[in-house]
């Protein structure tokens, strides 16, 4: 086994639950080398929704609450008004963060909480069997959509950017290295943080969304769409890499609550 | 360069194969104990880059330098 798996893993649980070739896999090793960075577990305090997402944050040997569908974020928002010298790091699927969690999401990047939202985007609810979810592009036929899918999807950085969060990121897990850095950035962000990773989903969206199970093919297409350069127009089907927009002269909502002594 | 794969850990997803600049890894055709296929190895072509390590969803994978 890898050392930093060795040292920061909590290897009762391993091996991983995640099917094999899945993307969630690769942010979890992105993660523990930007917590090996950032100086450990101890700074550290991680909430999860529910998805296969929700399943990263559990096989790290620190603090970890797995809550509900959708409440990651207001758990979270208690957990950095208890304990705001810890960094919070959310870990939340796109179905979690925009379809039901939605609400709590905007509303976090309004207030400019001070805490790091890791939205695995995989196109799908993979964990229940692949539905549409709010994120599955337009046409794609899944197992609630047998016609093909007539709503548009969201783009989550975009919501993010108009709700008012000062750090926004797009990654994917073709890009790992990419990924680590800007999980570093994000985690020193004072302020909402938003990290979007496009993952793939060999076992649901690769098989509706692609036509291949294979993991290998989904990464080399997610890797020939992702677009690092900044002064390059998109052509269909592509999405931009990388930090997308940082601010940091908001402040950040909790130091504003303890500073006054209403918490 | 030595290249060492956990079999415990290793679910033979061939993302490894797929990042290696050098070719290092091939498809391989023996079977882990719980019936994944391992990676095929050839050391003297890894640069060790740890490409693999990064992108291991099960960190599984490790290259050390020889002395």
């Amino acid at each position: 086994m890898h050392p930093l798996g060795e040292k920061y893993l909590r290897k009762s649980s391993l091996p991983t639950l995640f099917c094999p070739g899945c993307g969630d896999g690769t942010i979890l090793n992105a993660m523990i080398r930007a917590i090996d960075k950032l100086g450990g577990t101890d700074h550290f305090l991680f909430v999860s929704g529910i998805g296969c997402s929700g399943w990263i944050p559990v096989f790290i040997n620190a603090d970890c609450i797995h809550t509900l569908h959708g409440r990651a974020i207001p758990v979270a928002t208690g957990l950095k008004m208890a304990q705001p010298g810890k960094h919070v790091v959310v870990f939340t699927g796109d179905g979690d963060c925009l379809g039901i969690g939605g609400n709590h999401f905007i509303h976090a990047a309004r207030r400019n909480l001070n805490v790091t939202v890791v939205m695995v985007n995989n196109y799908i609810y993979g964990m229940t069997g692949g539905q549409v979810a709010p994120t599955t592009p337009e046409k794609i036929v899944t197992k609630t959509t047998p016609y093909g899918n007539i709503e548009a999807p969201f783009d989550a950085c975009g919501l993010a950017r108009a709700a008012g969060a000062t750090f926004i990121a797009r990654h994917t897990t073709a890009l790992p290295r990419l990924l680590m850095n800007d999980l570093v950035k994000a985690v020193q962000h004072s302020g909402f943080s938003f990290v979007e990773v496009m993952t793939q989903c060999p076992t649901q969206a690769g098989r509706a969304i692609y036509g291949s199970g294979e993991p290998s093919v989904l990464l080399n297409e997610l890797k020939g769409r992702a677009v690092v350069a900044k002064n390059v127009e998109l052509k269909p089907g592509q999405f931009r890499v990388g930090t997308l927009h940082q601010d940091a002269s908001r402040p950040p909502y909790a130091p504003i609550v303890t500073a006054e002594g209403t918490a | 360069m030595k290249i060492l794969i956990d079999e415990a850990y290793c679910k033979g997803c061939g993302l490894c194969i797929t990042v290696c600049p050098q070719h290092a890894l091939a498809p391989g055709s023996r079977r882990s104990q719980k019936g994944y296929l391992m990676p095929a190895t050839a050391e003297d072509k890894c640069d060790s880059c740890k490409s693999c390590e990064i992108i291991c969803p099960d960190f599984a994978i490790v290259t050390v330098k020889e002395p």
